[in-house]
C-alpha cells in the first residue's frame, strides 16, 4: 500500500516533534540498546556487559570493540534447560488460560450482547470495571482463597466434599488460575462488541429454514464472531506469556515462566547479556501471532460486509 | 432460557467480584486468620496511619502517576494529531508502529530496556526516572483513546471554523478541543490508573528513594497475607472504584466507553 507523502508545515513539525523525539529517546533507544546489550559479554563493570562504547574511542576503537560483539548469549541460553524449559512453560500456560478463558467469557458475553438493550451497557460496564482496579491485589486476593489453610479448601471441608487441603497454591493450576481471572475483561470486551453487532435477523432467517438452535450457534453466531474470538484470544495471550506477577505470587519454585526467569536473570544474577537475549527471542515469539492476527483482520477487511 | 442466562451471569459475575468482596470484608476481619470471623473491626486501617512506609510509597505513587499521566495525556495528544490529521508525511509508519508497540511488549521487556537506558544515559534512577518510564508506557494507550475520538469527529466543523478565518491553532482551540474533552479526561485517567497499578516497569526504573505503593504491597504480600495489606488494598480498590464511578456518572457514559 503506497500512502502520499507530503511535506509538513512548520507548525506542524512542531506538534509532531515532541512524541516523535520521546519515542526515539524512550523507546526506540532502549530497544536497541538491549539488542546491542544480548550481542555483548557479561562482565564486572558498571553498566554489568562489555564493550560499552563511548566517543572518545574513535572509529578505530569501536571498530574493534565492534569485532567482540557475538552471539554467545543466545547460544548459551539455547543450551540452558531453564531457558528451555521457560518458555515452553509460558506458552502452555498462556495457552491453557487463553482456552479456559474463551470457553467462560463467550456464554458471558453472550448473555450480556443478548440482554435486553437498557441493561447492556450497565453489564458490560460492571464487567469490565475491575480491569481498572489494581491487577496486583486482584491476584493477591486469590492467595487468601486458594492457599492449603485458604477459604475454598476451609469451605470444601467444611462440606466434606474433600477430607484433605487442596494443594492448588503454588502450582502451575493457581497461575492458570490467576491468569483466567486477571485477564477476563480483555477477553470480554472483543467478544461482547463482535457479539453485539450481529443481526439478530440471521439467526431467524436460519431458523426459519429450519436449522436448530444449535445448528444456528454453529453456522451463524460462532463464525460471525471469529474477529472477536481472534482479537480476544490475542489480547489476553501475549500479556500472558510475559506474565511475571502472577506466576511469582501464585506459582511455585518449579513454575518457570520466562518473565520471571528473565526477571531473576537481571535482578539476582545480574546478566544482562542473557536477561537482553532472552527478552529479544520473546518478541520473536510475540511477533508471529501478531502477523497472523493482522493477516486476518486484513482479510476480515477486504471482505464486503 | 430466562433461567439459564440469569444463571450465566450470576456465575460470571460472582467469579469477576467475588475474590475482591471476599478480600475487602477481610479487611475489617477483627481476626489475623483468613479462615476466623474475629469481629468487625477497623483496627488494621488504624495500623496503616502509623506506617510511613506505605504512606510515603502511596504519595509518590499519586504524584507519579498525575505527572505521568498529564505528560502522556500531552504527548498522546500530539501523537493522535499528527496521526488523524496531517496525512501520509514520511516515516508516518515506523512514527505509528513505535507509539503503538509499547501495547504488546510484554512489561519486563520495556522495564529492561529502559533501564539499561537510563544506565547507559547516566541518569541517576528515582522519581525521574520513574515518571518518565511510566509517561512512556502509557502514552501508547493515551494515543489510542484520542486517536479514536479524533478519527470520530466530524472534520466539516474544523473545516469551517478555518474558512471563517480561524487558524489552524485557533481552530484546533476552538473545536476539536472541547469535543474531545471527555476522551481526553478518559485518556489521562486510564494512563493515571495504569501508572498506579503498575510493578514490574517501577521495579525495573526506580531507584532506592522511590519505593511506590505496589512495590511496597508486593514485598509485604511475598511475607504472606497480612490484614494491614488487606486495608491499603481496600483503600485503593474503593479509590479506583469512585473515580470510575464519578467519571461514569459526569461523562453520563457507560465504563466500556471509557476502556
Amino acid at each position: 500500500m503506497s500512502v502520499p507523502r507530503k511535506k509538513l508545515s512548520g507548525g506542524q513539525r512542531a506538534v509532531l516533534a515532541a512524541p516523535y523525539l520521546w519515542i526515539v529517546v524512550f523507546f526506540l533507544a532502549p530497544m536497541a540498546l538491549i539488542a546491542k546489550i544480548s550481542l555483548s559479554h557479561p562482565a564486572e563493570t558498571r553498566p554489568p556487559y562489555e564493550p560499552t562504547f563511548s566517543i572518545d574511542d574513535g572509529l578505530a576503537g569501536v571498530l574493534a570493540k565492534a569485532r567482540t560483539l557475538g552471539f554467545d548469549a543466545y547460544r548459551a541460553l539455547a543450551d540452558d534447560r531453564l531457558y528451555l524449559d521457560s518458555y515452553l512453560t509460558s506458552l502452555l500456560i498462556a495457552g491453557v488460560s487463553t482456552a479456559i478463558m474463551l470457553m467462560i467469557a463467550y456464554p458471558f458475553a453472550l448473555t450480556m450482547a443478548r440482554a435486553p438493550r437498557r441493561l447492556r451497557s450497565l453489564l458490560i460496564g460492571l464487567a469490565v470495571a475491575p480491569f481498572w482496579t489494581s491487577f496486583l491485589i486482584r491476584v493477591y486476593a486469590w492467595i487468601a482463597l486458594l492457599k492449603d489453610e485458604g477459604l475454598i479448601n476451609h469451605a470444601l471441608m467444611a462440606l466434606h466434599i474433600i477430607d484433605a487441603p487442596l494443594s492448588i497454591y503454588a502450582t502451575n493450576g493457581a497461575v492458570v488460575i490467576g491468569i483466567v481471572y486477571s485477564y477476563l475483561p480483555f477477553m470480554l470486551l472483543p467478544l461482547y462488541s463482535a457479539l453485539e453487532r450481529q443481526d439478530p435477523a440471521l439467526r431467524e432467517a436460519a431458523a426459519d429454514l429450519g436449522a436448530s438452535p444449535l445448528q444456528v450457534f454453529w453456522r451463524v453466531t460462532l463464525p460471525l464472531s471469529r474477529p472477536g474470538v481472534i482479537a480476544g484470544c490475542l489480547l489476553v495471550f501475549i500479556p500472558a506469556v510475559g506474565e511475571f506477577v502472577i506466576p511469582d505470587l501464585l506459582g511455585g519454585s518449579e513454575t518457570l515462566m520466562i518473565g520471571r526467569t528473565l526477571w531473576n536473570d537481571f535482578f539476582a544474577n545480574r546478566d544482562w547479556p542473557a536477561a537482553s537475549a532472552a527478552a529479544i527471542i520473546l518478541l520473536a515469539l510475540l511477533i508471529g501471532p501478531l502477523l497472523v492476527a493482522e493477516r486476518a483482520r486484513l482479510r476480515a477487511e477486504e471482505e464486503p460486509s | 432460557m430466562r433461567f439459564a442466562r440469569s444463571l450465566v451471569l450470576l456465575l460470571g459475575f460472582a467469579f469477576l467480584y467475588g475474590p475482591i468482596l471476599i478480600l475487602a470484608a477481610m479487611s475489617f476481619n477483627a481476626s489475623k486468620l483468613v479462615t476466623v470471623w474475629g469481629g468487625f473491626s477497623t483496627k488494621w486501617y488504624v495500623a496503616l496511619l502509623d506506617d510511613a512506609a506505605t504512606l510515603n510509597a502511596a504519595k509518590i505513587s499519586l504524584s507519579v502517576a498525575a505527572l505521568s499521566a498529564a505528560i502522556a495525556t500531552l504527548l498522546g495528544l500530539a501523537a493522535a494529531v499528527a496521526l488523524a490529521r496531517f496525512g501520509g508525511f514520511r516515516t508516518r509508519g515506523l512514527f505509528f508502529g513505535a507509539v503503538h508497540a509499547p501495547l504488546v511488549l510484554p512489561e519486563v521487556v520495556l522495564g529492561l530496556a529502559l533501564l539499561s537506558a537510563f544506565v547507559a544515559f547516566g541518569f541517576e534512577r528515582g522519581f525521574v526516572t520513574l515518571v518518565i518510564a511510566h509517561a512512556t508506557f502509557t502514552m501508547c494507550f493515551t494515543s489510542v483513546v484520542l486517536l479514536a475520538a479524533l478519527r470520530g469527529l466530524d472534520p466539516s466543523q474544523e473545516e469551517a471554523a478555518m474558512d471563517l478565518g480561524a487558524t489552524p491553532m485557533r481552530a484546533f482551540a476552538l473545536v476539536v478541543l472541547p469535543a474531545i474533552a471527555p476522551s481526553l479526561a478518559s485518556a489521562f485517567l486510564l494512563a493515571f490508573t495504569l501508572s498506579l497499578d503498575d510493578l514490574v516497569i517501577a521495579s525495573f526504573t526506580t531507584g532506592p528513594g522511590a519505593t511506590t505503593l505496589p512495590m511496597r504491597i508486593y514485598s509485604q504480600v511475598r511475607l504472606g497475607v497480612t490484614p494491614e495489606v488487606n486495608a491499603i488494598s481496600t483503600l485503593l480498590l474503593a479509590f479506583v472504584g469512585i473515580i470510575l464511578a464519578i467519571s461514569a456518572l459526569a461523562l453520563n457514559r457507560p465504563a466500556r466507553d471509557l476502556a
